[in-house]
């Protein structure tokens, strides 16, 4: 847009070559102050850090040691990670942490036809299920901890009144912590996703629907032959964001289980922050840093692709 | 077409159905803040007492506010925190949606394809790189450190360029003609018309800051300094078992933000709505 709307001034104003560059060099000039505060904050804050993350990435550093003890060494960090058990397991918890987002977006898509259109209190329902969305997750999961204390909490006080004799420990059993982290994201994100498809589903045409009634088509069919494609786009796009929010969850494992019971809930990101802060092994963590800026950036280069193929009208 | 409103069974019934849904689904909510108004011996009372039969509320709270960890002084470090980092990131981030969208230079398409670029970065993966600069920078442990880590935001920028682009540019040619230069355009006519995004970007800007846990946890050390989010965690470790007043601390970090949320209920989940709908 901008390159052509300059090179129509250019023919126009052929004549008036010497006021045009002035008029240009101008408009450069003050297009770069107001573009100047945040071009530079970037640079700082992110451009810079992730340059050197890739450079740290190479060399042996714990950072209480002084630079001059820095090291390169290559891929070793690379090749360390690959026999690195706990790394492991955190790509593993990773991958399966992906499942709360369809799971996430089966109950938004659900929630959001009935709200969309057979429920009265629209707005209510809004609020309500957006609301573990805005809340602190600090404060959320130190709620949820207590609910999922395993002799005296409220959920397995619930479960041992309906028959269930031996409930699971949840977050302190090796098996059952992961999912008790996901059951918490899932219910954070559902607000999200709700918000997201309640938008989409307005911008679908209403004489769709209704020459369905005329046809006399169920809900169902309505279902899959209407909805379904035509709310596609949105579904990518939460699809795609949720996967990449799945990525830097930390805030629920720092504060309910710190990557245990036994690794069961660590997670790239975790293992990240506790080999840079509390090991100070700087070379390392900017190797996990790499990882998991490669995991994230084919993503959305996915997302790029998929963006053009998937779009249904 | 236009019938008179009339009220529809079957619409009442699945009101009735999901506004149960939505209870079960408040649930820890509710149980948090009944919770945080008992005594400590009813906290895991069977079945549970969702109205306390003893009341404790006064005690807990006065704990949580002016206690050992005195609450008032993580409030204020927090809404410190949380205002400028707003205040400044609406400022940065509107000059440069301006730029990139209302001023024609040549040099603006490809810097803006640097700045999404880095929208790309997942914090945590330039994380360490920042510790150690600003450890050198002398901006570890402090607020102001605190605040610059929030204030620069390529989807401020994003999400405010999209609306700077929808003015006409018909109407900045024709302040140019009247002799306004960019920064009046942008004072007088742009900003005031984009008045609304400008707000919801705010608002989810100030929640998000509100509710950050991870960058205070790395760049504060000093007690003191601490922001709502590290307190909480902190008087958790230290109170242990008293779930009431760890449950009075909850209520008191989220409902600020509850508040926030409510007055700009409309900007809020129509910001998100967008964003969702564009991608």
């Amino acid at each position: 847009m901008a390159s052509n709307s300059v090179s129509t001034t250019e023919e126009l104003h052929q004549s008036k070559k010497t006021k045009k560059s002035k008029i240009e060099k101008s408009e450069n000039l003050v297009g770069l102050l107001f573009v100047s505060p945040m071009l530079l904050g970037i640079s700082v804050i992110v451009l810079f850090p992730i340059v050197a993350t890739f450079i740290l990435a190479f060399a042996d550093w714990k950072f209480v040691t002084g630079i001059d003890q820095l090291q390169w060494i290559g891929f070793d960090n690379f090749v360390a990670l690959a026999s690195d058990e706990k790394f492991i397991k955190s790509v593993i918890n990773n991958a399966i942490f992906i499942f709360t987002v369809p799971i996430t977006m089966m109950c938004a898509l659900f929630l959001a036809i009935i709200i969309d259109k057979n429920v009265y209190l629209k707005s209510y329902f809004k609020v309500a299920f957006f609301m573990p969305y805005i809340s602190s997750v600090v404060a959320i999961a130190v709620v949820w901890q207590v609910l999922f204390h395993p002799s005296q909490g409220p959920i397995n006080q619930v479960l041992m009144t309906l028959g269930i004799e031996n409930p699971p420990t949840w977050i302190s059993d090796p098996n059952f912590a992961l999912i008790s982290l996901m059951i918490i994201h899932i219910w954070i994100s559902i607000g999200f996703s709700l918000i997201v498809y309640i938008a989409g589903l307005q911008s679908i045409p209403k004489e769709l629907y209704e020459a369905a009634d005329i046809d006399g088509a169920n809900s169902w069919y309505k279902f899959r032959n209407i909805t379904f494609p035509l709310i596609s786009p949105t579904s990518f796009f939460l699809l795609i964001t949720g996967i990449i929010a799945s990525f830097k969850v930390f805030d629920l494992i720092a504060v309910l289980t710190e990557g245990g019971p036994l690794n069961s809930t660590t997670m790239l990101v975790w293992h990240l922050y506790e080999r840079a802060f509390l090991d100070l092994d700087v070379g390392y963590a900017s190797a996990i840093a790499v990882v998991l800026f490669l995991f994230v950036f084919s993503i959305t280069i996915i997302q790029w692709i998929g963006q053009k193929k998937w779009v249904n009208y | 077409m236009q019938k008179q409103r009339k009220w529809d069974a079957k619409k009442i019934i699945s009101t009735i159905i999901l506004f149960f849904c939505s209870i079960a689904f408040l649930l820890p909510f509710i149980w948090m803040l009944s919770t945080s108004l008992k005594i400590e011996a009813d906290v895991f009372k069977y079945p549970i007492e969702w109205i306390p039969s003893r009341w404790n509320a006064a005690s807990n709270y006065q704990e949580v506010w002016f206690g050992d960890h005195p609450f008032y002084l993580y409030y204020w470090n927090s809404i410190k925190v949380a205002v400028c980092t707003t205040l400044i990131s609406v400022v940065v981030s509107s000059l440069a949606a301006y730029g990139f969208s209302k001023v024609r230079f040549p040099a603006g398409a490809w810097l803006f394809i640097i700045v999404l670029a880095t929208y790309m970065v997942p914090p945590q993966a330039s994380l360490v790189p920042q510790f150690i600069l600003y450890r050198y920078l002398g901006l570890f442990d402090t607020h102001i450190g605190l605040i610059l880590l929030g204030s620069f935001s390529v989807l401020g920028t994003f999400m405010l360029r999209q609306f700077f682009i929808g003015i006409h540019n018909d109407f900045i040619d024709a302040a140019k003609i009247d002799g306004a230069g960019h920064w009046r355009i942008f004072w007088r006519i742009a900003l005031p018309i984009v008045r609304p995004a400008v707000a919801t970007y705010a608002i989810l800007r100030f929640i998000w800051t509100w509710n950050d846990y991870q960058n205070p946890l790395i760049f504060l050390r000093t007690d003191a300094l601490y922001t709502i989010q590290l307190a909480m965690q902190k008087f958790t470790t230290i109170n242990g078992s008293f779930y009431t007043l760890i449950m009075a601390a909850a209520v008191s970090a989220i409902l600020p933000l509850l508040i926030v949320f409510i007055l700009g209920q409309k900007h809020v989940i129509d910001g998100i709505a967008l964003g969702g709908v564009k991608g």
